[in-house]
């Protein structure tokens, strides 16, 4: 069996950023291992060594910066990775759903895995789109937001449950194959170990642009085109009490015994 | 012309999506100079139209097809309804189930497709905005193509109060039972534990930035001290620090306490979405942009660690050594 990982890399901003045109400038940036997809390396793993012959494959769409996220999944367990990057890519204003459905359905069409893992969305895009557009475009089945998996390979179906609002969960069997958006809490992602850290190293890694996975540079066009990105007026009228962690305690403490609150 | 709007149901009930959806429909119809239509697709269809029968509806659509949410069903009904309708934009909530067929159902259909949109405008090609690295910056995009499709962030529009005038018609789908491929076999509740956080006049609610479990000793003094009940954000839970139970947010517990004290979280949609309707809102947290602090009443940009062994003291409490 194969399970393909979708697997991103995301952009963190510190505290005090600045914007530069339509994004945030680099230099206010950080970039980390998107946290569903931690998840979803992990339950890929798992499955790996509770069963024979299972192989982790991830991919990626990203630039050259990417792999250092990568190797992590890679030390995690995954076996080997395939990353697209284009100058095509890098030079697109930003890469709208449909367009990262299609980069990763080709490398989808080349893999035939029985099982895709994606994250429910990512840290800093949040589309939650990615995978169910994905599954749409490889003709696969699919489940949004699973947060319990239990894969019957023989049968050819995923026993899921897809967390709901309201602590509420729907009970669901997905035929395989299928691309299974996971949540955060459905296990325990693993740390690197050292050990895994050196194997990632060695395990393969490889780098495709567009012509190799048989698409052209026209794939980017896109209707819809960013036109603004600004910090949102605050419609708060917050009181934020200033001075010492003593001060502003104390304004706390009084406030909260202003409210009734009382020692407990 | 006609913007179409899908509705939600679970179990019985309408959720209140469905009424705001009709709210930004009405919107964006204006703004396009055409009509509104809804779709109802399952379940108990003609009571639900009925209930959204409200003013500025023009048409709602009922496919009695299934009980519950079946993207399968929905995906084909919705298909069918667009090639029938040929709206300029289709409008679908971003709801957990939303997010189950919204991407898919652009896919097929050849729309772009923008999720999780949280205002929208007409001047010749439709501006949205969305919100982007956890809400720190929003962002507009136009999307230049004649039809298209938008998922919708509940509570950002009102729900529709008003009764209205729709006319109402069952729409006929062919549904190719061979290409559904997944069933749904029920519900299950998370359930009980310890403490009820919605009962609790005053919260005391940790996140991420307490860093690690061996921190929390620090937050568990203070709740305490003011005599509070401890609750958290979703990665607390997930990392396994507190129950299930202790959850406030879109996935856990909704809560209204007096009083709701964050500390170090930074107040994600989907955070926020559980505890809005507390009556006083305290954040505490290091980041003086982070997200929490549109919705909050009162605000102390510091280090946890500094101020809450401080509030414990105020309270003739002792701080943990952490
Ligand atoms: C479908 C779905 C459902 C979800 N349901 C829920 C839900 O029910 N409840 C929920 O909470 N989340 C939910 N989430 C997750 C949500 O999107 C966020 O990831 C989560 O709320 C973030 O938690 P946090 O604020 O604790 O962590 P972060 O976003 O990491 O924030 C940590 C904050 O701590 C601050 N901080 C760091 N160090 C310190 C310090 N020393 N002192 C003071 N402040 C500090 C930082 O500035 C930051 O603002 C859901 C997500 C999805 C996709
Ligand atoms: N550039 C990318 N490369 C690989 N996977 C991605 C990329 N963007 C999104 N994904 C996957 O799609 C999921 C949802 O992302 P999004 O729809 O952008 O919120 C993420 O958790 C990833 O698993």
């Amino acid at each position: 069996m194969k399970i393909l990982v979708t697997v991103k890399e995301v952009a963190e901003v510190d505290d005090e950023f600045e914007i530069d045109g339509l994004d945030i400038a680099e230099s206010s940036l950080e970039y980390d291992l998107n946290e569903w997809d931690d998840y979803a390396i992990e339950e890929a793993v798992q499955t790996s060594e509770a069963h024979d012959d299972v192989e982790v494959v991830t991919v990626t769409v990203g630039p050259e910066r990417a792999e250092e996220t990568i190797r992590m999944a890679l030390a995690k367990g995954a076996d080997r990775a395939i990353r697209i990057w284009d100058d095509a890519l890098e030079e697109a204003q930003f890469l709208d759903i449909e367009t990262k459905a299609a980069l990763i359905a080709a490398v989808a069409e080349e893999e035939q895995p029985d099982l895709v893992l994606s994250g429910v969305q990512a840290g800093d895009d949040s589309n939650g789109a990615t995978g169910v557009a994905l599954a749409e475009a490889i003709g696969f089945e699919w489940a949004a937001v699973v947060n319990e998996l239990e894969l019957d390979a023989d049968s050819g179906v995923a026993a899921v449950h897809r967390e709901l609002e309201g602590g509420i969960e729907e009970l669901t069997d997905v035929e395989l194959p299928a691309v299974l958006t996971i949540q955060t809490g459905i296990n325990e992602p693993r740390y690197a170990s050292l050990r895994g850290i050196r194997q990632a190293q060695r395990k393969p890694l490889e780098a495709r642009d567009l012509s190799e996975i048989g698409l052209d540079a026209d794939i980017v066009d896109s209707s819809i085109e960013r036109t603004s990105m600004y910090e949102p007026e605050s419609e708060s009228d917050a009181t934020v009490w200033e001075g010492s962690a003593e001060e502003t305690a104390a304004e706390l403490a009084a406030f909260l015994r202003d409210k009734g609150v009382v020692e407990g | 012309m006609t913007v179409l709007a899908v509705t939600e149901h679970r179990r019985g009930d309408l959720r209140d999506v469905s009424f705001e959806i009709v709210t930004a429909g009405r919107e964006l119809a204006d703004e396009l100079g055409t009509d509104l239509s809804l779709a109802v697709i399952g379940g108990d269809v003609d009571g639900f139209a009925d209930e959204l029968n409200r003013d500025g509806v023009d048409t709602i659509y009922t496919i009695a097809e299934g009980e519950e949410f079946n993207h399968g069903i929905y995906m084909q009904t919705i298909e069918q309804l667009h090639a029938e309708l040929d709206p300029t934009a289709l409008l679908l909530p971003n709801t957990v189930n939303g997010l189950d067929y919204a991407p898919a159902v652009a896919g097929r259909l050849g729309l772009p497709i923008v999720t999780d949109v949280i205002g929208l405008e007409d001047g010749g090609v439709v501006e949205v905005i969305r919100e982007q690295y956890g809400g720190k910056v929003e962002t507009t995009y136009d999307i230049d193509a004649e039809q298209y499709a938008l998922t919708i962030r509940p509570t950002e529009w009102p729900m529709a109060e008003e009764a209205g005038d729709a006319a109402i018609e069952a729409f006929e789908v062919d549904i190719d039972e061979d290409a559904i491929g997944t069933t749904v076999n029920g519900f299950e509740e998370v359930s009980g534990g310890d403490v009820d956080i919605t009962e609790a006049d005053v919260l005391v609610s940790v996140g991420r930035g307490i860093d690690e479990e061996e921190n929390l000793p620090l937050v568990e003094a203070l709740a305490d001290a003011l005599g509070a009940t401890l609750s958290s954000s979703r990665p607390i839970v997930d990392n396994g620090w507190l129950p299930q139970n202790r959850q406030v947010g879109q996935s856990g517990k909704v809560v209204t306490p007096d009083v709701y004290i964050a500390i170090g979280i930074s107040g994600a949609v989907q955070h926020v979405a559980g505890m809005k309707g507390s009556d006083t809102i305290i954040a505490i947290n290091t980041d003086p942009n982070a997200p929490i602090f549109d919705i909050a009443d009162y605000g102390i940009v510091d280090d946890l660690f500094e101020v809450v062994p401080e509030i414990i003291e105020a309270f003739g409490g002792e701080a943990p050594d952490v």
